[in-house]
Formats: structure tokens, sequence, C-alpha cells
């Protein structure tokens, strides 16, 4: 079937077979960033923006993606780039496996809020796993972000 | 220091957090064939028949593997990483007519796309002899059911393995005479403790991809741990000669030693080296939650001695391993149980450690971060806040009462000196860092909910002493900037910056000028590769040594070229110069450009190192947890830990390493468990019934270093990557204990349980 797609900005017609998921569509088009770690719906790994909502795209049918705009990390890398530095500084990316769909959902988080509390930013990260980092070292990159960014802003 | 002791960024760190296509299926060639297993039903079963034929039919499909194609004579392997010869005994082939668990390779499907491959697998017919499985591994040893009947099994090494007796191994070892120190003991702690197999659970499935290369060679890139012993089980697996395969590893999605076995290898191996089309394999996460190379399950009887003054004098361990259908790290997981539980006992003056590692139908355990250790610490040092608790001591008093203290031989660990350790003051630090005394045992929050505190020590090796080899390469490139070749597998630990730092600070430089590149058999120098917490210690002396020696040549070629002698000569990072008119000087920029031109001193130096010790870190746990009296429902509110890593060569790394281990060891003590159902069907098939901590299952884990000094390490450095998921089950089951008033033997422990227990909260 044919499904016409915004992906990272760029509009695309493309002939997808009807169970194709949406992580094996964006893999396909070159955006390896999207990551799987499960096939449950698990682990958050494979989350991409469909029309800037995050979503499993392991759980996403593409064809649910018609007419619609999807984004990976490939769409957002100054905006990844400025966070991810502070994750950088912690040493808490380890092996870097997770972190995609990791840093998606902090992009996603702090554009719903973007100030978020402790607790507000273990909860909406809570479907981000990872197996390395005790997840310490993430929180306080996350933590030290908003607060250059509070800083900042002041200025 | 400039480098060393520094946090400073990984390498990679913003390729990985910015999502770069570096992990081995994002590199792999969109025309391989896709790579799947048909896998048993059965726990034990002889395939009497396989029909392949309609599966062959269908479009797109390319070849079908059974154990027909395996050729008579061919001799079995071992998966395991180790240095050969193997410990693990040689008990698999790729494809077998005995299948010995749920998930056991029957056939072997390579196809143009995963449709027309899982259709193929629905079409191959198999007629099984289904065998009565032997599952509980109590029963195991000298059970009439034999998991390996056939006769080319084969055991390389003194393990005491018995194919006829279900045995993968048997020791025994110990000093002084236990029964008698027992005997005169005032206190006996006897008790049996039961840890469960658990998964690694590494964010990336096992994956690897083949092709063939312009010699007509075998080159495998895959998601490892170990690169050259690959070569070795890939060249085993297949009857061919090593001269014909090529293992490389790019970016590494987590291994915690489940990629010390080569899992995932052999398959698409088989594939391309047949077809000469590249291939690839990926393993769903059911696959890699249900035949896979999770934790030894181990039963373990402590008897541990004491005075009523709390001398703790003797130990008595006999620990029964379940290594599953296949041996791999068997005869070795288990040793460690009671060879890094022990010896934290410097008072002990006998000791007694009987093993067994039995074989069943069950999944083939494998190494995991901890390797035993960590079963073994969960007794030892449960029994040991058993023993404070029934002599009304703090089990933290008691602890420094007792402990190994640097300098002091310790009779169970391989009688090595104990050449650096901080427990003490670890002890001490812990103590401060969660305020034990204020807390130490319980509190009732007057809302329903108990909290309680509990300690355990840890500790563990720095590689394995007289056996792993760690080399590294360096080389002065043109305008001054090196390469650093390693064999070691930077599995997101971050052994290619720290292996950077430990050079960028003998050779004076920034760590931006070296370029580090591994770990590929064709060109990196041998390393065994990434476990038993090797590498900073091991592969990390190799490249300070070797680091020195192209010192010396960069000094060696300046000095001809300022016209001195060599000895006349120092070289300060950036210039050689004449020792007495530093202004006589010539550039590392200029001395690199005439290393090419003219030039017979070669600016390349490789150095290998092995240590003939293995010097352990140490660490000091301590959990406070919350239990709500009524539903059993535990969460750990603050864990701390305070840890002798000897020096930290890279500070954020080490804190990140200590945090990731212990909420590992977490989940371990209360979330995680591998379960069979009566077929011997694993029932945690995905992450949705396989429960690994999320960040709310945890509040805040406080990490601090308490360094010694080692002297045989890369500037003070021993281990870290191990020695940290140890501690969380016995300080936990000890602050349960603290809260509810009952001891738990077998781990998880759940919420059922404590809220099940009888006379709880009195």
């Amino acid at each position: 079937m044919l499904i016409t797609v915004t992906l990272n900005g760029k509009k695309q017609q493309s002939d997808v077979e009807p169970d194709m998921l949406l992580i094996d569509f964006v893999r396909a088009h070159g955006c390896l960033s999207v990551k799987r770690g499960c096939e449950t719906s698990n682990c958050g790994l494979c989350t991409v923006f469909l029309d800037d909502k995050p979503v499993l795209s392991c759980s996403v049918l593409a064809a649910r993606a018609d007419g619609k705009s999807v984004t990976t990390l490939e769409g957002l890398q100054e905006e990844a780039s400025e966070f991810a530095e502070f994750v950088a500084d912690q040493g808490a990316e380890q092996c870097g496996f997770c972190n995609p769909g990791f840093v998606m959902n902090v992009i996603a988080m702090l554009r719903e809020n973007p100030d978020p509390s402790e607790e507000e930013i273990k909860e909406y990260l809570a479907g981000n796993l990872c197996r390395c980092s005790g997840y310490e070292g993430q929180l306080r990159g996350i933590l030290n972000f908003l607060d250059m960014r509070r800083r900042r802003d002041q200025i | 220091m400039k480098t060393v002791n520094k946090g400073v960024r990984k390498k990679d760190a913003m390729q990985l957090l910015t999502g770069k296509p570096v992990y081995t299926n994002d590199l792999a060639p969109a025309e391989c064939l896709i790579v799947k297993l048909l896998r048993s039903p059965h726990a034990n079963a002889v395939i009497e028949d396989i029909n392949t034929d309609i599966a062959m039919k269908v479009k797109g499909i390319e070849a079908i593997y059974t154990w027909r194609d395996i050729p008579e004579g061919q001799m079995r392997f071992t998966c395991a990483g180790q240095t050969y010869p193997e410990p693990s005994p040689y008990d698999r082939l790729i494809l077998d007519k005995h299948v010995r668990f749920v998930g056991d390779v029957v056939a072997i499907v390579a196809g143009e796309n995963e449709k027309c491959v899982d259709k193929a697998i629905s079409l191959i017919k198999v007629k099984y002899k289904v065998l009565t499985p032997l599952l509980d591994f109590t029963l195991a040893k000298d059970n009439e059911i034999l998991v390996h009947p056939e006769d080319n099994w084969e055991s390389l090494c003194p393990v005491g393995a018995d194919n006829k007796r279900n045995l993968c191994a048997h020791d025994e070892s110990s000093s002084g005479d236990i029964d008698k120190t027992l005997s005169e003991c005032d206190i006996v702690i006897d008790r049996t403790y039961h840890t469960k197999a658990v998964q690694q659970t590494m964010m990336e499935t096992f994956r690897t991809f083949c092709t063939i290369d312009m010699y007509g060679r075998l080159n495998v890139v895959s998601s490892t741990q170990i690169v050259f012993h690959c070569r070795r089980i890939i060249a085993n697996a297949l009857g061919i000669p090593k001269t014909m395969v090529r293992v490389s590893k790019p970016r590494i999605g987590g291994g915690f030693g489940a990629k010390q076995t080569s899992i995932s290898e052999i398959y698409p191996a088989f594939v391309t080296w047949h077809t000469k089309k590249p291939s690839k394999i990926l393993f769903s996460r059911e696959e890699s939650m249900t035949a896979s190379t999770p934790r030894h399950e181990m039963q373990l009887h402590v008897r541990l001695g004491a005075m009523r003054d709390g001398r703790i004098r003797g130990i008595d361990l006999y620990t029964l391993s379940n290594t599953g259908a296949y041996g791999e790290h068997g005869p070795t997981t288990v040793g460690l149980s009671g060879h890094k539980s022990i010896p934290l006992y410097g008072s002990a003056e006998s000791f007694r450690f009987i093993s067994d590692v039995v074989y069943t139908n069950r999944m083939s355990a494998g190494a995991y971060r901890g390797y035993g250790a960590t079963q073994g610490l969960f007794a030892v040092e449960s029994a040991v806040n058993e023993l404070a608790a029934e002599l009304g001591m703090d089990p933290i008093a008691l602890r420094e009462l007792n402990i190994t203290r640097e300098g002091e031989v310790m009779p169970a660990y391989y009688s090595q000196m104990n050449t650096s350790c901080a427990l003490d003051r670890c002890l001490e630090r812990v103590k401060r860092m969660i305020n034990w005394d204020e807390k130490y045992p319980c509190r009732d929050m007057g809302n329903g909910k108990v909290r309680s505190v509990g300690m355990a020590m840890a500790m563990q090796g720095s590689g394995i002493s007289g056996v792993d080899v760690g080399s590294a390469t360096l080389r002065l490139n043109e305008t001054g900037f090196y390469t650093l070749n390693i064999g070691a597998a930077d599995m997101g630990t971050g052994c290619d910056t720290i292996l950077a730092q430990i050079a960028a600070e003998v050779l004076e430089c920034d760590i931006e000028d070296i370029n580090v590149y591994g770990a590929d058999t064709d060109v990196s120098p041998y390393d065994s590769g990434s476990y038993a917490s090797s590498t900073t210690y091991v592969t990390g002396k190799a490249t300070e040594m070797c680091a020195l020696e192209l010192r010396s040549r960069i000094c060696e070629l300046g000095a001809s070229m300022l016209g001195v002698e060599r000895d006349k000569a120092e070289f300060d990072g950036r210039a050689v110069f004449v020792s007495d008119e530093p202004e006589k000087r010539v550039e590392l920029f200029d001395i690199a450009t005439a290393s090419m031109c003219g030039n017979n001193i070669a600016l390349a130096v490789t150095k290998t190192h092995s240590s003939e010790i293995s010097p352990p870190p140490f660490m000091v746990g301590a959990a406070e947890v919350e239990i709500d009296k009524e539903t059993g429902e535990i969460e750990v509110v603050d864990y701390y830990a305070a840890v002798d890593c000897g020096t930290t060569i890279n500070p954020n790394l080490a804190r990140v390493q200590a945090e990731g281990g212990i909420l590992q060891g977490i989940g371990m003590a209360l979330t995680e468990n591998i379960t069979y159902n009566e077929n011997g069907r694993v029932l945690e098939n995905s992450l949705m019934q396989y429960k690994i901590p999320t960040r709310v299952d945890i509040g805040h884990i406080h990490v601090e270093f308490e360094s010694s000094y080692e002297n045989e390490g890369p500037f003070g450095a021993k281990s870290i990557g191990e020695v940290v998921i140890n501690t969380p089950p016995p300080a936990i089951a000890d602050a349960v204990y603290n809260a509810v008033g009952k001891r738990f033997y077998e781990l998880p422990i759940t919420p059922e349980q404590i809220a099940n227990a009888e006379n709880k909260f009195e």
C-alpha cells in the first residue's frame, strides 16, 4: 500500500506492506538511531515522534503514519546534542543502545513540561529502560541540563 | 596526574547519545540473508525424523540446515569464551540429533527476508522421540537420565567432569581442619541458600553478521566481548582452519558477561561459509530470555563457626551449581562462589570449599557480572549477618573484627597476599554515609510502613591470574598524534577511553591526541577479551608499559636528530630536548615527520602483559528499605556504597559502573527470576514477565570511593566492573529481616513472600 509520510521534515511516498511496523519503516529509510530492544512495548528504545507525540515505533504500523509526520533522533540532532553533552559529562551514556529512545523522550518531556521535578522526570521516563547506568547518571545529566537552562534564562 | 583519575568524557559518548549507526545491525549489508532458528519445544528429545522439503519450496529460502548437515566425526566444542584449553567441556554441536532444553536448536533457516524464513520454519516437520527431562538440579548428580550420554563429549581440563554422572565439574579445597574448628566454636550458623538463574538483559540482544572477504575468508562482525576466543569457537564449530576466520566487533549494546559466550555467531557463520553469501542473525528478546546464557542457579550450604566474642574461626561451604544443558563457564563460575567470599574473613583459621556443577535439561547458564561470587557472597554474607543477630552484635562491628587486611595472606584466595585493601575504610565510610547507628536496625514510620537497613561486603578479582593476557599497540603518526590498538572490547564500559587516558598520561599528551581502535582479530594485538574484571588492570598495565616503551623510542629518534646520545635526551610530551641544554630541542611534529622519511627506528610498539596475581577490589554496601506492613511491598529508598577499586582511572565511569551494577544486584534481590513450567519451558520470556528495575523502582544510589593503591596495576588501579553487583542481595535480605523478623534464604524476595511470612513485624 502507498503511504505518504513526512520523515524528519522530508515528505515522501512509499509502498509498504500493510503489516509493516513503523520501526522497520524508519530503519529502512536510514533512521538507524531507532533501536529494537524488545517485542513487547516494554523498553522505550524505539521511541519516535508521530506528529510530535512520542510513540513506541515497534507498536505502531507504518500505515498509521500515513499523512503524518515522523521524527527520529536523526531529525533532532541539534536539540539532542545540547542535552546529550550533560549526559556525556556523567559517563552515563554507557553502551549507548538505549540512548536514542531516552534522548527522544527527554526532548518530548521538556517540550511538555520545561521545568520538571525529579519525580516528574522519573515518572515520564519510567518506560525507558537502561541496564547499564542504574539511571542515576542519566538523572544527574538531566538535572544539570535543567540547571544550566535556568541560569541561562535568568541572564 | 593530568589525565588519569579525571572524569573525562567517553571518546564515543556523543556519537552514542546522538544515535549514530555504530552497532552490528546498523552496519550489516542490506543484502544479508536473514538467519533464524527452529528451536525444540521439548526439554529432552531425540530427533527421529526431520523433513524440510516443503519448507525449502518457500520463495526466497536459500538454505535449511539440520543435524544431517554436520559431518560425522565433527568434534564437539564449547561456546564459552575462555583461554584454551577451556575449562568448559566440549559438549556442543551446531546442530545435534539430541536436543537438551526447550529452545535448543533444531534447524538453521536462511532466506531473503524475515517473512519467508518465518514461513519456512513453520513448515519444517520434525518427529521427536520425547525423553523424560531432568529438571531438578538437586537430583541431577548420578541421575539415570543423562543430559550428555554421548561418547564424543570431552573435557579438556582436569575439572572433575564426568558426563556419565551429569557432572560438569567437581572441586575441593581447604586449609586447616574445618571439622575440628567448627566443633570448638561457641556457635555455628548452618544454613542453605538458593540463588536463581537471572538474565544479563543487556539492551542489545545477541547479533552477528558474516560476509566472505576478498581473500575468501569468513568475516564475522559481532556484538562480542571476546573476538579472539570467538575466532577459535567458530573455527571449532565449523571444522574449518582458524586462518579462515576474522572476527571484529563494532560498538556493543551491553554485555555483562552474556557476550563472553558465542551465542549467536556460529549460526550465520555456518550459513555464510556454506552459501558464500552475507547473512545475519538478530536474536529476538524472547530468544535472549529463553535460549541464552544466564547466571548459574546455585544452592549453597554454609557452616559458619564463631566464638561468643565475635571471632569467626571457620567457614565450610558446599556449592551445587546448575549449568543447564551445556557447560559454558560451569567449572569456573562455581569456584568464585567460595574463593571470592570466604577470603573476606581473614580471621578464619580454617575453611573448606567443595563444589559440584551439574547438567540439567534447562537453558544453559553462562557468565554474568559477578560470575559465581555474587551467589557465594549472598550465602556467606547472609550467614555472617545472621551470626551478628545471634550474637547480638552490630553487623559492621562484627566485620571490623574479622575482615582481611592489607598485607595478610588470604588462604582461600589461592593463598595470595592481600596487596591493596581499603575494606576497613569502606566499612567506616558506609557506616557514616547511611547514618547507620541511627537507622539500624529499623524504624516504624507510623504510616503502616517500616524502614530498615542492612549491609554486606564484597570482593572480586582483577583478571584471571597467570591466564589473562592484555596487549596494546601504540603508534606515532604524522603531526604527532597516536593510534592505540587493542583487543579488549569496549562494551559501553569505556575501556577505549580509560586505556587512552593511561597512554595519554604516560605520553604527556591530550586524550584527543590518541585514536583508539579495537577489536579485530586481524589487526589487534592479542587480548583474552573483556571479562573477569581484567581490562583496566591487565590491558591497562600493558598500555602503560607500551606507552613507556614508545616514549623511549621517541626519545631515541629525537636524540639522534639532535646528534646526542639517547641518555642525554629527554621527552616532555611535546619535544625531545638535550637534558643539559633544554633550548636544543626537536618538536614531536618533526620527530613524527622524520619517522616517515629515511628512518630505521620503528615508532610503533606492542606490549603484552599478564599478571601473576589478581588483586581483589573490595566494597561495602548498605541498603535502606521501606516495607509496607500490609502488602509486603518493598522499595529500596537509598543504597549506599563505598568501593575500593584502587585508583579510579576515570571516576565518572567508575561511578556509573557502580551505580549500574548495584541496580542489577537490586533486581536480582527483589524482582528478577527465571522459572520453568513442569515441561521445562521458561515462563519469563519477555520484559513483560522478567522484571528489571525501572527508574521508579529505586530511590537513590550513593557511591563513594575509598581507594587503596595496587602496585601491580596501572597507576594503582584494580578492577570495578563486577564487584559492584554483589552486595545488594545479602544487604537487602538482612534489611528485610531487620524489618520483618523473618530471614529469607532464597532470591528474589517478593512482596508476596513478605506478606505471607508468619509472625511478621513482631
